[in-house]
C-alpha cells in the first residue's frame, strides 16, 4: 500500500515537498535497500536521521503500516553498516548510549556534578569568560538553555512504597531518565495524583533507563537489554499497571513484546508488561479520576495543550489529557491549533538537524501565543525543554507544565482547605 | 536509466539546479503512485516553479526525445503517472498557488500542484462550494484530478471533475502554452478543447492552471448510517431512493469486509457483524434537507435495515465521509497489495453486478472488500493479496478479467472516476469498439507526434 495519505501529516514532506522526506517516499527506499536494488549510502542514512520519528504517519495511515518499528530497523541496519561512522561522532555514542544511559547511578553523578556547576556560579564564569564558543555550533546554540538539574532526584522525593488511604489499586511508576534528573518534581506530583485515587505506589529508587534513546537510535540490542533489565525489576504480575508520564517513553515501553519477541525467555512476559503499561492520564481516566473540589491557583487560568508525539501518535493518548485538564476547577481549556504538529524537540533532533527543528519550533510557538493561555500543558520531557527554550527566547511569559502538576497542585489546595476547615471546627 | 548529461545539463539551465533530481536516492520514490504493484525507476525529476518553466523542460524534452511523464502528489489509481523507464517526472507540486477567488462570477483560479482540499477550504468564506471529493483530497492535486477527471463521494448529485472545469492553461507537447475556455457560463466558440484535456491523463497536454466553477454551499446537511444483514437489501434501498425522486449528494456503501477493516482503523462504531453498510448524506435547504433525511430513513427500514444512525453534528457527518474515504487503503490492514477495480454499470444493474463479485471472489479462492459510490453505479471492487505471491496474483488477474467482462456485458464502462492508465489498459478496446478507440488515438498522435507526454497510458 502506498495510497499517500501520510504526506500532509508529515512535518519533513510539507517543509521540503520531496517524496524522499516523506514516510511514503522513506519506505520506498527501506524496500529498495531489502531488494538490494540500493546499498545502505550515507543520503540513504542522512534521510533516515531528517525523520522526527514523530509517528504522525502511523495515525494517518488507514493501512496500519508500523512505520515506527521500519524507521528503528532501518537506523539499526545503518548502525551496523558503519557508513556514518566518525570517531568524534563513535566517541559521542559510546558515552551517551553504551556508558551514561546505561549507568543510572552514573547518570545521576553525572547530574549531581552538572548541578554543582550550575549552582556554584561556575557555569556563570564560563559564559561570561566566552568559553562556551568551544563547543560545536549546535551545542553552543543550546547551551544558554540547558536544563537546570533539579534540586533533588526523585528517590528523594518519592519513598519507595507510597500507600493511598483506601487503596484499590497497585501500581508501579516509572521515573525515567530526564525526568528524574530534571523534573523529579513531576514525579512527585504524580505519585500524589495517584494517591488522591486509590493507588497505593511502588517506585524502585534506582531504574534503569527504559531504552527508547537506544531503539530510536539504531542501537536495537542495547535497548533489549536494559528494556529486560527494567522487567526484572519491576514484575509486571505484580501490579494492576504500570505508569508513564513521559511520553517518548510510554510509546517505547508498550512495545517490548515487538522488541524481545525472539528471546525465549522473556518474550511472553514482554507480552503481560505491555499490556500493564498505562500513561498517567489514561490511567486516570480508567479508573475515573475523582476531579478536585478546589481550583489549583487563587485565580483562575487559561491553558492549552500540546501533544507529545509519542504520547498522541505513539500510544494514542489524546483525549485523556484534555479530559483531565476540564475537570480541574478554575481552569479553562482552550485547544491549540497544530496540537499534534511535532515541536522539533524529537529525541534528539533538536542537535542532529537543528534547522529543521527550529523551524518547528517557531511554528509551535506561535501557535501557542495565539490562545492566550497562561500554561502549556505538555506530557514529555523533551518537548518540556524545547518548548519552555522557545517561549523563552521569544520572550513569553507563558509558563510550560504537565496537566498531573497542576492536579496534583489543586488537590494540595483540598488538603490545605480542609485541614483550616477542621481546626476552625476544632476551634468552635 | 540515466538520462544523458547534456539534456540534464540543459535542463538546470531552466529551472532552479536544486529543481532537478537524479540520484537514486532521490528518484525512487517518484518510481510508483497510489496504485498496487506497479513500479518503475525514472530518469530524472523535475520540479518546474511557473507555467514559462513547464514550457521550457517540454521543449528540452522534446528536442532529446526524452519521454514526459507529469505528476502531483501521485495518488492515482490507475498507474497514470507511474514514470517509464528512463523518462523525466515532471511533478507540478511548486505550482500550489490560488490564484484568484471571483465571488461575482462563482469562480475559483488555481495552478495545478495546489491541494483539492484547499480550493474547497478557499471558497468556504465566501459562502461557496466546490463539490468534487476523491478519496485522497486531503494530499491529491487539482491539476491531477482534471487530468483524471477524478470523481468522489458527491459524484450522485454533483457530478465529477469535469463538470467543474470552465477554463485552463496547458502546455502542449511542443512547448506552446495554451489557454482553454474562460469565464463564460455559456460559450460555443469552436470545439470545447478544454473537455479533450479534461481525463487525457497528462497524453495530450500539461495543465499548469485551471479556472473552476463553484457553487453555493448548501445551507444544511444530513448524514444518515443505514445497516443491513443483507447486502441486496442494501442495494434496493438505493433503489427505492432513486425511484422516490431524491438526488442525495452522497450514497455510498461498504461490504462487511471493509466494514471491519474501516473500523478498525477509524473506531468509530461501525457494526462488524453486518452484511452492508450505506451512507447517505443530503444537503440543501434545510427543510429539504429535513424531509429527504426522513424519507431515506423511512425507505432503508422499509427494506430490513436493521438500524439507521443519524450524525448528531458536523464533526461526527465528517468522521463518517472521512472513514468511507479511507476504505481502500484500510482495505490493507488484510493483505500488503491491494488489486483495485473501478468498474461502474448503470445502477439498474448493481445488484447482479455485486453479486458476481463475491461469486468470482470465490471461485477464485480470493479474499475481496467491495466498496463504493452505489447511488452513481460505480463499484471498487478492491481484491487483497500479497505481489509476492505469484499464483495468487495470477489469479487476481484472472478474476478481475471476468468482472471487467461482466461490467461490460452488463452495458458498464471499465472505469468510473480512476481513468485508464496502465492497469485498466488491456480492457480499451473491448470496451470502445474499433472505430472509436481509432479515433482517440489519432487524436494522441495529431498532438503528440513523437508520443512523448505519459507514453504508454491509456493506450500503447
Amino acid at each position: 500500500m502506498h495510497c499517500g495519505m501520510c504526506l500532509p501529516t508529515c512535518p519533513t514532506y510539507e517543509t521540503t515537498r520531496r517524496e524522499r522526506h516523506s514516510p511514503r517516499g522513506r519506505i520506498a527506499l527501506m524496500r529498495s535497500v531489502a531488494d538490494a536494488e540500493l546499498t545502505i549510502t550515507k543520503d540513504f542514512a542522512e534521510e533516515m536521521s531528517y525523520c522526527l520519528g514523530c509517528l504522525a504517519c502511523q495515525t494517518a495511515c488507514p493501512a496500519g503500516v508500523q512505520y515506527g518499528q521500519l524507521l528503528e530497523a532501518a537506523r539499526s541496519d545503518i548502525e551496523t553498516s558503519q557508513i556514518t561512522a566518525t570517531p568524534v561522532r563513535s566517541i559521542w555514542r559510546t558515552l551517551t548510549l553504551r556508558i551514561l544511559f546505561l549507568n543510572p547511578p552514573l547518570l545521576r553523578l553525572m547530574g549531581r556534578m552538572l548541578r554543582l556547576y550550575q549552582k556554584s556560579g561556575l557555569q556563570a564564569l564560563v559564559r561570561r569568560c566566552g568559553l562556551t564558543r568551544l563547543l560545536p555550533a549546535n551545542l553552543r546554540r543550546l547551551e544558554p538553555q540547558t536544563p537546570e538539574v533539579a534540586p533533588a532526584f526523585s528517590d528523594e522525593l518519592i519513598q519507595p512504597n507510597e500507600a493511598a488511604s483506601a487503596p484499590r489499586y497497585n501500581v508501579a511508576l516509572l521515573t525515567g531518565c530526564v525526568q528524574d534528573l530534571v523534573f523529579s518534581d513531576i514525579n512527585r506530583d504524580t505519585v500524589d495524583v495517584l494517591l488522591a485515587n486509590a493507588c497505593s505506589v511502588h517506585t524502585a529508587p534506582e531504574q534503569p533507563c527504559c531504552g527508547s534513546l537506544h531503539a530510536h537510535n539504531g542501537e536495537l540490542q542495547l535497548a533489549a537489554t536494559v528494556a529486560k533489565r527494567l522487567m526484572d525489576l519491576i514484575p509486571a504480575e505484580r501490579f494492576d499497571a504500570i505508569i508513564t508520564n513521559a511520553g517518548g517513553c510510554g510509546s517505547h515501553l508498550r512495545h517490548y513484546a515487538t522488541l524481545l519477541a525472539n528471546d525465549p525467555a522473556y518474550a511472553e512476559r514482554a507480552v503481560l508488561w505491555d499490556s500493564k503499561i498505562r500513561d498517567i492520564h489514561e490511567w486516570l481516566l480508567e479508573i475515573g479520576a475523582r476531579p478536585p473540589v478546589c481550583p489549583p491557583f487563587s485565580e483562575p487560568v487559561t491553558v492549552t495543550y500540546h501533544d507529545s508525539c509519542h504520547l498522541a501518535h505513539g500510544q494514542k493518548v489524546t483525549k485523556q489529557p484534555r479530559d483531565l485538564l476540564r475537570k480541574i476547577p478554575g481552569v479553562r481549556f482552550v485547544e491549540l491549533t497544530e496540537a499534534s504538529w511535532c515541536c522539533g524537540s524529537a529525541g534528539i533532533y533538536n542537535i542532529t538537524q537543528p534547522a529543521q527543528s527550529a523551524d518547528l519550533l517557531a511554528r509551535k510557538v506561535g501557535q501557542i501565543q495565539k490562545t492566550g493561555a497562561q500554561f502549556l500543558m505538555q506530557s514529555n520531557p523533551g518537548c518540556h525543554l524545547q518548548i519552555a527554550r522557545g517561549l523563552a527566547e521569544s520572550g513569553s511569559s507563558i509558563r510550560v507544565a504537565q496537566p498531573v502538576s497542576i492536579l496534583a497542585q489543586a488537590y494540595r489546595q483540598e488538603a490545605k482547605q480542609s485541614a483550616v476547615s477542621t481546626s476552625t471546627n476544632l476551634q468552635t | 536509466m540515466p538520462l544523458p548529461t547534456s539534456f540534464l545539463d540543459s535542463l538546470t539551465k531552466v529551472v532552479r539546479p536544486k529543481a532537478v533530481l537524479t540520484s537514486p536516492e532521490d528518484v525512487i520514490p517518484y518510481g510508483f503512485d497510489g496504485t498496487a504493484a506497479l513500479r518503475e525507476s525514472p530518469g530524472a525529476v523535475v520540479f518546474p516553479n511557473n507555467t514559462e518553466e513547464v514550457a521550457a523542460c517540454v521543449r528540452l524534452a522534446s528536442a532529446h526525445q526524452i519521454p514526459v511523464v507529469t505528476r502531483g502528489s501521485g495518488t492515482g489509481l490507475s498507474g497514470g503517472s507511474v514514470p517509464t523507464a528512463g523518462s523525466l517526472v515532471l511533478c507540478l507540486v511548486e505550482l500550489n498557488s490560488i490564484l484568484n477567488i471571483d465571488p461575482r462570477n462563482l469562480t475559483l483560479r488555481a495552478q495545478s500542484g495546489v491541494i483539492t482540499q484547499r480550493i474547497d477550504e478557499a471558497a468556504a468564506p465566501y459562502g461557496l462550494f466546490y463539490p468534487p471529493d476523491p478519496g485522497s483530497l486531503k494530499i491529491s492535486t487539482i491539476g491531477g484530478n482534471v487530468a483524471e477527471n477524478s470523481g468522489g463521494l458527491r459524484g450522485l448529485k454533483y457530478g465529477v471533475t469535469r463538470d467543474y472545469v470552465m477554463g485552463m492553461e496547458a502546455v502542449l507537447p511542443d512547448g506552446t502554452i495554451v489557454r482553454l475556455g474562460n469565464a463564460c457560463v455559456k460559450d460555443v466558440a469552436g470545439y470545447s478543447m478544454k473537455d479533450l484535456f479534461i481525463g487525457s491523463e497528462g497524453t495530450l497536454g500539461i495543465i499548469t492552471e485551471v479556472l473552476l466553477k463553484l457553487l453555493p454551499r448548501p445551507a444544511a446537511r444530513k448524514t444518515l448510517l443505514a445497516v443491513f444483514d443483507r447486502m441486496e437489501d442494501a442495494a434496493e434501498t438505493v433503489s427505492a431512493i432513486i425511484a422516490a425522486r431524491i438526488i442525495p449528494c452522497t450514497l455510498e456503501f461498504l461490504d462487511r469486509m471493509t466494514v471491519n477493516c474501516v473500523e478498525s482503523y477509524a473506531k468509530i462504531g461501525l457494526p462488524t457483524d453486518c452484511d452492508a453498510v450505506l451512507l447517505m448524506e443530503t444537503d440543501g435547504h434545510p427543510a429539504a434537507v429535513a424531509e429527504e433525511a426522513e424519507i431515506m430513513r423511512e425507505l432503508a427500514l422499509k427494506h430490513h435495515a436493521r438500524s439507521v444512525r443519524a450524525a448528531n453534528d458536523e464533526a461526527e457527518a465528517l468522521s463518517l465521509a472521512a472513514a468511507r474515504r479511507n476504505a481502500f487503503s484500510a482495505l490493507a490492514r488484510i493483505k500488503p497489495t491491494t488489486i483495485l477495480e473501478d468498474i461502474t454499470v448503470p445502477r439498474s444493474e448493481l445488484a447482479k453486478m455485486v453479486a458476481y463479485i463475491a461469486q468470482t471472489a470465490a471461485a477464485y479462492k480470493l479474499q475481496v472488500g467491495t466498496f463504493g459510490h452505489m447511488g452513481d453505479g460505480n463499484l471498487h471492487p478492491t481484491f487483497l493479496t500479497n505481489e509476492r505471491d505469484q499464483d495468487e496474483m495470477k489469479r487476481v488477474h484472472e478474476a478481475l478479467e471476468a468482472i471487467v467482462e461482466k461490467a461490460l456485458e452488463l452495458g458498464g464502462t471499465i472505469t468510473g472516476e480512476h481513468g485508464v492508465g496502465i492497469a485498466k489498459k488491456p480492457w480499451l478496446k473491448k470496451q470502445l469498439g474499433d472505430a472509436s478507440y481509432d479515433l482517440m488515438r489519432k487524436i494522441k498522435a495529431a498532438l503528440d507526434p513523437q508520443s512523448l507526454l505519459n507514453p504508454g497510458k491509456i493506450f500503447n
